[in-house]
């Protein structure tokens, strides 16, 4: 079958399961949507308004399904638009496939118009990417570029196709069989020494945590991540990308770690005689001084990408493996314990921590971020696919929405993405349309996007938008209100109305300014089938507790005040 | 990044893809993840479509091995070997030109030659061009002998390794296309695309 190279792009993301594409046109990469006229019933293609945009609409598509997400971008300024979507997603693992056009061969080199190297721009922020010089080795090297995104540790791929090579034509023919890749062997299983060595340390430990991350859903380890918890009757922690691993109203779940962590969690942490560290990295966030982090405790640490392990804390016991695979070996010979005292004793950290929640603060006539959030994920029954932006509502999203099933807390974890809540959300609800997807926004990372409303407009896609306005840069306000005496340098903001602006977009909204509107707004929304956007003005000057400060050590967590204490 | 208390240099050798930017994307890796290259050489094999690399690093075998394993993770790497304890042949290749333009001069320079494994390989009426292969040590006690003379220009190819007797480090892989990059290769003259 003869084809042109841009139809070799559509025959090979059709073979690849996609359906879906998020992109912007532009000259180097008219030919590719020039074939997509042949191939629309098959393939959607989302115009969104930035190619920031089409990038975390990729990403959102792919944290929601597991699948590869795709964007697609023009040369030059195209191509750069889509870095920070790209770099998001190297930091959180996601797999998303970027497709960008390219100048024509020739006058590669050139300083052409709109010509700039992607590759070597994107090289840093990419797990992979190529520059296609022959229309003959663009099958093959979509195919692994589909292979790399989604096997072993995932991450974005770039594939940038000169505009010559897109209207190039050639046989046609997808390659069959196995990707010869010699330099590309994720690791799987883990030796029997390892094991043994891993199952000696848990047999030991009279006071042992489960660290859960990323990888457990990455790699599909749920049921075996609750098995492991349950028969040694270990309590778990969670990464915020860990969220929705394990059940949060398990028993044995004590909730998120780190800087905004759950105070039992990262007390914990310190504690404990051993740490069983599963699919995360011991990021500065979830760690603070590393000097002082979990000092008398023994270390596993389980993790695909074998560059992690000893990177920031050594192990005992590392093992580079699939974590699906590792655990299944583990459990076939992992003996029953428990350790009373010790999930005990968390269990009153736990009671004491309920005490200062906010949500037991009496505030008439102010609404709290906090509970904002925490009766929509009431009204919602705890079902919906949230999606947050970054900062303090972030924060406290993972902390009052409890997500009891995996890929339901899609957020920017790693690179802190402002900018990434509204348009990943959009992605989500593409890659998932039966589920309900909420976008829970600041007012701030709000506007770095909120011209892919006219996206969500033109698809009519139906995401709800929940800004949480406080009219400030939250999270830099807290800091400057912590660490720079509330020299509120550049952190208040004079904001558009958001109703007003939803209804230029011609998209349904509300706002909200009391508690007793939220369950309204909430149920309008779920009503409406298209984008909806409600506006919730909180409290101007909110704090996050509990907080590590940046460096400090783990357990010394500044606390919210016991409500008599306040 | 640990603290590096050993500051003994450790060789990493690399199998490497020969393709186009491989090179940009190790030189990538050491510049964000701040590992600090001694030396960096890069030259084919006895197979076309694959590069050899030997890379020194001042460094601790544990921070090589850190190094080894961010190595790997460049799809284009195909193997990653940290020479640490094991016995293996190294070599630096120096050409050094120096001040030739009286007897003094010249004699030192005969006598040192003639000391080390180096040979004179261009005599002019001002400088003299010496060339010199050997280990990384004996060449600098040799470059330390002569600065005294005046050296005037010098350049040096960076170490390259081999471990030694049968431990090879090579690789069966064959590209998907073998014959068809040879092509390529052939078409762009001499094969080396860095």
């Amino acid at each position: 079958m003869k084809l042109t190279g841009s139809e070799i792009i559509m025959e090979c993301l059709l073979r690849e399961g996609v359906h879906t594409m998020f992109g912007y046109p532009g000259g180097a990469i008219l030919p590719t949507y020039d074939a997509m006229s042949k191939y629309e019933d098959r393939l959607h293609h989302v115009l969104v308004r930035h190619e920031q945009g089409a990038s975390h609409m990729a990403d959102g598509y792919a944290r929601a399904t597991g699948e590869v997400g795709v964007c697609i971008a023009t040369s030059g300024p195209g191509a750069t638009n889509l870095v920070t979507g790209l770099a998001t997603a190297m930091m959180d693992s996601s797999p998303i496939l970027a497709i960008t056009g390219q100048v024509p061969i020739p006058a590669i080199g050139s300083d052409a118009f709109q010509e700039t190297d992607v590759t070597g721009v994107t090289l840093p922020i990419t797990k992979h990417n190529y520059l296609v010089t022959d229309v003959d080795d663009l099958a093959y090297t979509m195919k692994e570029a589909f292979h790399i995104a989604r096997t072993g540790r995932p991450g974005p791929v770039l594939v940038d196709v000169p505009k010559d090579v897109q209207l190039a034509v050639t046989d046609f023919e997808y390659p069959e069989g196995d990707i010869l890749l010699p330099g590309y062997n994720p690791p799987s299983s883990a030796s029997e020494y390892d094991v043994d060595a891993a199952l000696r340390l848990i047999a030991e430990a009279q006071r042992p945590i489960i660290l859960a991350g990323h990888g457990i859903m990455m790699s599909g380890a749920m049921r075996e991540l609750r098995e492991l918890s349950e028969r040694a009757q270990i309590p778990v922690a969670l990464t915020l990308l860990g969220k929705g691993g394990m059940p949060e109203d398990h028993p044995l779940v004590i909730g998120m770690m780190g800087m905004h962590g759950e105070a039992s969690a990262n007390l914990a942490i310190q504690e404990a005689d051993l740490l069983i560290a599963l699919g995360m990295r011991f990021d500065d966030r979830v760690t603070g001084n590393l000097k002082t982090y979990a000092r008398n405790s023994r270390k596993i640490h389980i993790d695909i990408d074998r560059s992690e392990l000893n990177k920031n804390v050594k192990a005992d016991v590392g093992i580079a493996g699939d974590l699906k695979t590792v655990l299944e070996q583990m459990l076939l010979k992992l003996e029953v314990k428990a350790h009373p005292q010790w999930v005990g004793r968390i269990r009153d950290w736990l009671e004491d921590s309920s005490e200062r929640d906010i949500l037991n603060y009496e505030t008439p006539g102010r609404l709290l971020t906090a509970q904002v959030i925490n009766d929509i994920w009431k009204h919602t029954g705890g079902e919906a696919i949230t999606v947050t932006d970054v900062g303090q509502h972030q924060m406290l999203e993972a902390q009052y929405y409890p997500h009891q099933r995996p890929a339901t807390l899609l957020t920017s974890g790693g690179l802190g993405t402002m900018g990434f809540g509204f348009p990943a959300a959009i992605g989500a609800k593409f890659g998932k349309p039966d589920e309900e997807v909420w976008a829970i926004v600041g007012d701030g990372g709000f506007q770095m996007t909120l011209c892919e409303m006219a996206t969500a407009a033109q698809e009519n896609i139906n995401v709800n938008i929940a800004i949480i306005n406080n009219f400030f840069l939250g999270m830099v306000r807290q800091w400057q209100e912590l660490f720079y005496e509330k020299r509120y340098e550049a952190t208040p903001l004079l904001n558009p109305d958001f109703c007003k602006l939803a209804d230029a977009y011609g998209i349904p909204n509300r706002l909200v300014t009391n508690r007793d509107e939220i369950a309204d707004a909430v149920q309008f929304a779920r009503d409406i089938d298209g984008p909806t956007l409600i506006e919730f003005v909180v409290e101007k000057e909110e704090m996050v507790y509990p907080m590590v400060p940046a460096g400090a050590d783990l357990h010394d967590m500044k606390r919210r005040p016991k409500p008599r204490e306040a | 990044m640990t603290s590096q208390v050993d500051i003994n240099k450790v060789t990493v050798v690399a199998l490497v893809e020969n393709e186009p930017g491989v090179l940009n994307r190790v030189a990538s890796l050491f510049r964000r993840r701040a590992f600090n290259i001694d030396s960096l050489t890069v030259g084919r094999t006895h197979k076309p479509h694959i590069s050899r690399m030997t890379i020194r690093v001042v460094a601790g075998p544990e921070y090589a091995r850190k190094i080894a394993n961010n190595l790997q993770k460049i799809v284009s790497v195909i193997d990653v070997r940290v020479l640490d304890n094991e016995p293996h042949v190294e070599r630096d290749l120096a050409l050094i030109k120096v001040r030739n333009d009286d007897a003094n001069s010249r004699n030192t320079i005969t006598e040192i030659c003639d000391r080390y494994p180096a040979r004179i390989v261009d005599v002019g009426p001002k400088v003299a061009i010496i060339e010199m292969v050997a280990t990384e040590a004996i060449l600098e006690g040799f470059i330390d002998e002569v600065r005294p003379i005046g050296i005037v220009e010098m350049i040096r190819t960076g170490v390259v390794s081999m471990g030694r007797g049968t431990r090879i480090h090579d690789t069966n892989f064959t590209r998907r296309d073998l014959s068809k990059i040879q092509d390529k290769l052939a078409a762009r003259g001499n094969g080396n695309v860095f």
